[in-house]
């Protein structure tokens, strides 16, 4: 038992040296146009750009949309600098929702609550994690996201989803197939985008882009993911709304 | 005792001779040709052969996705391996079982099944050890950051005096380990579907189909912790085993003039491609548009828990396809390539508690040399080369059991006396 105390101790100890990691060069966050391209329209979000110059989003996630660090570090607050730099007409706003060891269904019970008071253009949703790590019956997970997804519909948003972390080690503890797959079928069935995270992230970890098997208790890995999972969403919500971005700007 | 092998595998050539159904009834995968049914004196090759293959894939399923995953068939079609593991172990337990019941009586027979399901479940819990092994150093030893919240999982390890107990209750059961508790429920049931099967098989079958839909109509499964269903519902689930061991006890035979229709064969092709079809839209979403959105919303989701229509279809498809194509006096099941395969085939339980802890293990070569698919490649191919040498030990112990004959016998009496034995 002591054994083990010191050497955690020794590991904390080790992790407090700043990790090598933070000398490497930015990523260039390479993905597939396939990943990010989508049949579903944000409708909504392309009127409000065009007609109104703003684009308010919420994003209403799980402890995987944040990283343990200042704010800003997570992916909605790095999408939300990604669609300022791209559109720097349009005034930009990302709220985070946090729903720490919600399930859908809790979520979606709760969202008069979460969009009180509350008009975003556009409402993504992160969901599948807790409802993996508790095994939920697919059935009802599905059930739970059609619900939700029908309740911010008609609260007149567009719903973009977004899926799990992919995280090889992850793969021995929980299971996300069927959860990835009835998110795909939510999606499809109320044409809204689905941001394919697993499958973004399973791509970087092939490509040798990240190492997600790493095991360094450091923060830039995360940081350098949401980093480039911000920017991805934030190429997604433009593909899906199909904006231009030159043509906003020569419009002004 | 010999019966630490897999029994069920063994018996086929004696039951041939002495089962009092007229002919050897043939097992289903050989039907179209009938001489194709094998000479007395052997064994029904192919099923041991497909078993093995089965296990394989589950093997490799069960690892993380790499160059090997592709091989395997769930990539190709609605079901995959655990299908053709459940209906080869209802259709050699059938064929087994069913002929102790002739033999020796109801009571005898059940209590060897019975006895095969306690082996079962310890090795169930024998694997679930080396899972907690596994999962407790990972939570020690591993912290990214980026999966704080995924690593909640772990959380069970707080509460040891629950997790365990649930676990020894088949109701906790960890990733990559349902198929063990799912047969475990089979076979417990086995007796009385068997004496049934016996006098009313196709009353049995018909009762089976009956609770599948019943499954279905009432969304019956059984309860798992710390929430949800069992992974694979046992009620959906078994009408594949009763299918099995409706094929084993003369079903077959009665399909045969069935299973040798090309006009049959053809809508199998015919759904075996637009299933491949289907599958290929998951790995290329491209291609996803060509997929009319009714026909979409009518098929998805396919449900692996409840063993989803589509997924039953297919596997009947496949083997169907198989026995037509492949008869069992095919010369290749001779060959010493498929060697591996059938002797891996013929100790299923065993090399299948093996082949999950080889994916434990391989996972964790895998996290901890963070490896290139070239890792993958030879984490994948050691695993089944290791699950064939297992079988080919087995094998080899077997034989040598069996030569020893008497002395074997004293052996295990002496081991009883010790309160060891088997």
């Amino acid at each position: 038992m002591k054994a083990i105390a010191g050497l955690i101790a020794l590991a904390l100890l080790w992790s407090t040296v700043p990790a090598s990691a933070e000398n490497a060069p930015p990523p260039n966050c390479e993905v597939p146009a396939h990943f990010l391209a989508s049949e579903a329209t944000l409708k909504k979000v392309a009127e409000t750009v065009k007609t109104e110059g703003r684009l308010d989003i919420m994003v209403i996630g799980s402890r995987s949309a944040t990283v343990l660090a200042p704010d800003g570090t997570g992916f909605p607050g790095r999408m939300e600098a990604a669609l300022r730099d791209k559109l720097p007409t349009v005034k930009v706003n990302v709220n985070l929702q946090l729903q720490i060891k919600k399930t859908a269904a809790d979520v979606s019970g709760d969202l008069a609550r979460i969009l009180e008071g509350k008009q975003p253009t556009l409402v993504i949703w992160q969901t599948g994690t807790v409802d993996a790590m508790r095994a939920v019956d697919p059935d009802d997970f599905r059930t739970a996201v059609d619900e939700g997804v029908t309740a911010l519909q008609k609260r007149g948003a567009d719903v973009a989803l977004m899926n799990l972390q992919y995280g090889p080690r992850m793969e021995t503890m929980i299971t996300t197939a069927p959860y990835l797959d009835v998110m795909r079928v939510v999606a499809q069935q109320h044409e809204v985008p689905l941001f394919d995270r697993f499958a973004i992230m399973h791509h970087w970890n092939e490509t040798g882009q990240f190492d997600l098997f790493n095991n360094s208790r450091g923060i830039e890995l995360a940081k350098r993911v949401h980093d480039c999972l911000g920017r991805a969403l934030a190429t997604f919500v433009i593909e899906a709304a199909r904006i231009k971005p030159a043509e906003l700007r020569t419009q002004q | 005792m010999t019966s630490v092998t897999d029994q069920p595998a063994g018996g086929f050539t004696e039951s041939a001779v002495k089962d009092r159904a007229p002919p050897p009834s043939p097992p289903v995968r050989k039907l179209p040709s009938p001489a194709g049914g094998p000479a007395p004196g052997e064994r029904e090759l192919r099923l041991d052969l497909f078993r093995g293959l089965a296990l394989w894939l589950i093997f490799v399923d069960h690892l993380p996705p790499n160059l090997f995953t592709w091989l395997t068939i769930r990539n190709y079609g609605f079901s995959d391996a655990t299908e053709i593991f459940i209906f080869i172990s209802g259709y050699t337990a059938a064929f087994v079982y069913g002929r102790a019941m002739t033999d020796r009586g109801f009571v005898v027979a059940s209590a060897r099944i019975l006895k095969r399901v306690w082996q079962i479940y310890v090795a169930h819990v024998f694997l679930f050890t080396i899972f907690l092994a596994e999962i407790s150093y990972v939570a020690t030893s591993f912290e990214n950051p980026l999966y704080t919240e995924e690593m909640g999982i772990l959380d069970f390890l707080k509460q040891p005096d629950v997790t365990i107990v649930q676990a020894l209750l088949l109701k906790f059961r960890p990733v990559n380990m349902d198929v063990l508790p799912l047969y475990i429920v089979l076979m417990l049931f086995l007796p009385p579907i068997l004496w049934l099967m016996k006098r009313k098989p196709d009353l049995t079958l018909g009762l089976s189909v009956a609770l599948y839909a019943l499954a279905w109509e009432f969304d019956l499964n059984l309860p798992a912790y710390p929430n949800g269903v069992w992974f694979f519902n046992p009620f959906a689930w078994q009408l594949l085993f009763v299918f099995g061991a409706w094929c084993a006890l003369g079903g077959a035979r009665r399909m045969a003039p069935l299973l040798s229709s090309r006009i049959l064969m053809g809508l199998c092709v015919a759904y075996l491609l637009a299933a491949f079809f289907v599958t290929l839209t998951w790995h290329l979403p491209q291609l996803g548009h060509f997929v009319p959105r009714i026909i979409e919303q009518w098929m998805y989701p396919i449900n692996k828990t409840d063993l989803d229509v589509l997924r039953f279809i297919h596997f009947l498809a496949l083997a169907a396809l198989t026995v037509y194509l492949l008869p069992s006096d095919w010369p290749g099941l001779r060959s010493p390539w498929l060697r591996p395969a059938i002797l891996c085939g013929q100790h299923s339980l065993e090399i299948f508690c093996i082949g999950v802890f080889l994916a434990f293990a391989g996972h964790f070569v895998l996290a901890e040399v963070s490896g290139g698919a070239a890792i993958h490649f030879v984490v994948s191919l050691s695993g089944i080369v290791i699950m064939s040498a297992a079988a080919a030990v087995f094998s080899w112990y077997k034989r040598v059991a069996a030569k020893g004959g008497k002395d074997a016998k004293s052996a295990e009496a002496n081991a009883d006396l010790a309160g060891g034995g088997s």
